[in-house]
């Protein structure tokens, strides 16, 4: 038996080859090799394209731990990414459940179309847009003015809170996916049993639904939190004072300096909090899953 | 039968591609500069074209560092780049860019002898870069928020302008602008810890680090700030050509004062075309027309000033003796430097937040 369901497999793999050549082949050449000349640029001391002479070094690796600043601004950047995924948890799960378990048909299907229709817009103009509505005297203040009774003022472009609400919008259709595809495959008649032997609704939620939703929200959580971490654009236009995050210090180095070395560096460090974060997170989140 | 078809193929391809790309390079003039300034201008490529027959193609970049990048990475692409003369020495030593036969610009002469002179653009008695235009990182007000305009840089300080101010976020320029502020030479900064002392309490006043001349703009027009760092030729962009209540400051205390040169890279393919482009960028006419469409810089080309108006804010306020005592031109920085530069700017940023 056991051998028959290794040929079986092996054979699956010969047939599969073709089909997965293409995609594999790309993963090379677009992001392994450029990856791994990054890796290589981490541990130099100039870039080879400037013309002057480098070495092999760690003291990229070492700048991090020798500058109170990057520790602190990659903790301010996790933080970010926390807030931002919880936020999207909280406003895309229940949209998520209304959406695969409430509405049917047409309605569905609209509701559906107002998720994804921010992906189909530019990023940059997304973000510009909330500049328009977040600042003092723009659409937000304007509006809340012309209704309420009395004065209020409100300008939360360039704070902590405009970065939070951009980027919130920016990856939140990213959780209303993932929880509505979990979501969706919930056998209805498992909700209706527990009904039938007395479960309240939150014990409904509690006991049930969220289990068995687990892993959509655990793969919406990584999908937002990875890149929030990173980012860098919407802290830059969103946040003023308060927007250096450690995704802008890296662009800086890359951008402002021509520093590579340390801009790789940085980014790698950043990718091995996150792959701990994420493998430490791991063992907790298949238990509740 | 079907090998060699396919290499026949093939090949007919590679020829077919060959050629146009020969055919596309003949005349054309690949220009590197940053956007909307000047060397794009539709009717000026339109005028060029027609009175040389070249075909400009214009590529843009955001940063200096990004400028050299892109030389680096693609030699033989440019014919001509506009350089900060305070890189031109960098672009030079990695061998980007090539020495100019000025005998072919007919404008060259007419150029001030102490830019044409520069020790920047000019190295072993070769000529790098051809002096275009200059400017000031100065101050910039929203007339709406004062009733005269101010003097000294210290109203950048005063609590009145809380949470209106905006600043680059650019290191090198705000180290300098602390280096004016602080009354020290911004090429010879001896005492670097008055400056960060300067930064950090002006860092509390600010709204914003902007980026580009867009975001100053925005932030005028929507009334959101009251004075900043700003370039001059951007701050007469936003009055004459976006009717934006936006002047101009130069503070007591000084301002420093960038040079921008046109250079031609290695490896040009078409270097006749190069010269007489860089040719007509400083010539008085494109920079009249330039000047009154647009609003730019201030000309290094000594007629071209001349061209303007008695009362043009390039001519009566740039062109004033007294101006150009308080002014100091960057220098090159190295590399070490900007990146202890960077290194301050980054943790002021930071210590704010």
């Amino acid at each position: 038996m056991a051998a028959q369901g290794a040929t079986a497999s092996r054979s699956g793999l010969r047939s599969a080859l073709p089909l997965l050549l293409p995609a594999y082949l790309w993963l090379t050449v677009a992001i392994f090799l450029p990856l791994s000349a990054m890796v290589f640029f981490s541990f130099m001391t100039d870039l080879p394209l400037s013309g002057k002479p480098w070495a092999l070094t760690l003291g990229n690796y070492a700048a991090f731990f020798s500058q109170s600043l990057y520790p602190t601004l990659l903790w301010a950047s996790l933080r970010l990414g926390l807030e931002v995924t919880l936020w999207c948890i909280v406003i895309g799960y229940p949209a998520a459940y209304v959406l695969a378990k409430v509405l049917k048909g047409r309605s569905r299907e609209a509701i559906f179309l107002l998720v994804i229709l921010p992906f189909w817009s530019n990023g940059l103009v997304r973000i510009f847009s909330w500049a328009m509505v977040l600042r003092e005297g723009g659409i937000l203040d304007t509006a809340l003015n012309a209704v309420l009774p009395f004065k209020i003022s409100i300008d939360l472009m360039y704070s902590y809170p405009a970065v939070i609400i951009g980027l919130v919008h920016s990856y939140v259709p990213y959780m209303v996916l993932t929880c509505y595809l979990t979501l969706q495959a919930i056998d209805d008649s498992l909700i209706e049993a527990g009904r039938s032997l007395g479960a309240s609704r939150l014990q409904m939620l509690k006991r049930v639904i969220i289990p068995l939703s687990m892993p959509g929200l655990v793969a919406g959580a990584a999908l937002i939190f990875v890149p929030v971490v990173g980012s860098f654009m919407e802290p830059r236009i969103l946040g003023g004072r308060t927007g250096t995050f450690y995704g802008t210090v890296i662009e800086d180095q890359f951008v402002a300096v021509f520093n590579w070395p340390l801009g790789a560096a940085l980014s790698f460090i950043l990718l091995a909090v996150v792959l701990v974060i994420l493998a430490s997170a791991a063992p907790v989140l298949r238990k509740a899953a | 039968m079907r090998m060699p078809k396919l290499t026949a193929l093939l090949t007919a391809t590679a020829v077919f591609t060959s050629v146009l790309t020969l055919a596309a390079t003949a005349a054309d003039v690949h220009v590197l500069n940053w956007k909307g300034y000047g060397a794009d201008e539709p009717w000026a490529i339109a005028a060029f074209e027609k009175a040389t027959g070249n075909k400009v193609v214009n590529d843009f970049f955001n940063s200096e560092q990004e400028m050299l990048t892109k030389l680096r990475t693609n030699p033989g692409l440019y014919d001509v780049v506009m350089i900060n003369a305070a890189f031109n020495d960098q672009a030079m030593a990695e061998k980007l860019i090539q020495p100019i036969d000025t005998s072919k610009l007919s404008n060259y002469a007419d150029i001030s002898k102490d830019k044409a002179g520069s020790p920047m653009l000019d190295h072993d008695g070769k000529v790098y870069g051809v002096p275009w235009v200059w400017g000031l990182t100065a101050l910039a007000i929203n007339e709406k928020s004062f009733d005269k305009p101010p003097t000294s840089i210290t109203e950048m300080w005063n609590e009145a302008h809380k949470g209106r101010v905006v600043i680059r976020d650019d290191a090198v320029e705000a180290v300098q602008f602390g280096a004016i502020a602080t009354g020290q030479n911004i090429n010879d900064i001896k005492d670097m810890e008055a400056v960060k002392a300067k930064l950090t309490s002006l860092m509390p006043q600010i709204k914003t680090f902007w980026s580009s001349e867009n975001d100053w703009n925005q932030m005028v027009a929507s009334n959101q700030i009251d004075i900043g760092t700003y370039w001059s030729g951007s701050a007469d962009r936003a009055k004459t050509h976006f009717k934006l209540p936006v002047s101009l400051v130069i503070p007591q205390e000084g301002a420093v004062a960038w040079l921008d040169a046109f250079s031609i890279p290695v490896g040009s393919k078409n270097v006749t075309g190069a010269e007489a482009f860089i040719n007509y960028m400083i010539d008085p006419k494109f920079y009249v027309e330039w000047v009154t469409k647009v609003g730019a810089p201030v000309s290094a080309n000594t007629k071209a000033v001349e061209a303007l108006p008695e009362d043009a804010f390039n001519r009566k306020v740039m062109g004033d003796p007294d101006v150009a005592k308080r002014i100091q031109f960057q220098a090159p920085i190295t590399d070490a430097q900007r990146e202890a530069y960077l290194a301050l700017w980054q943790q002021l940023k930071v210590d704010v937040k």
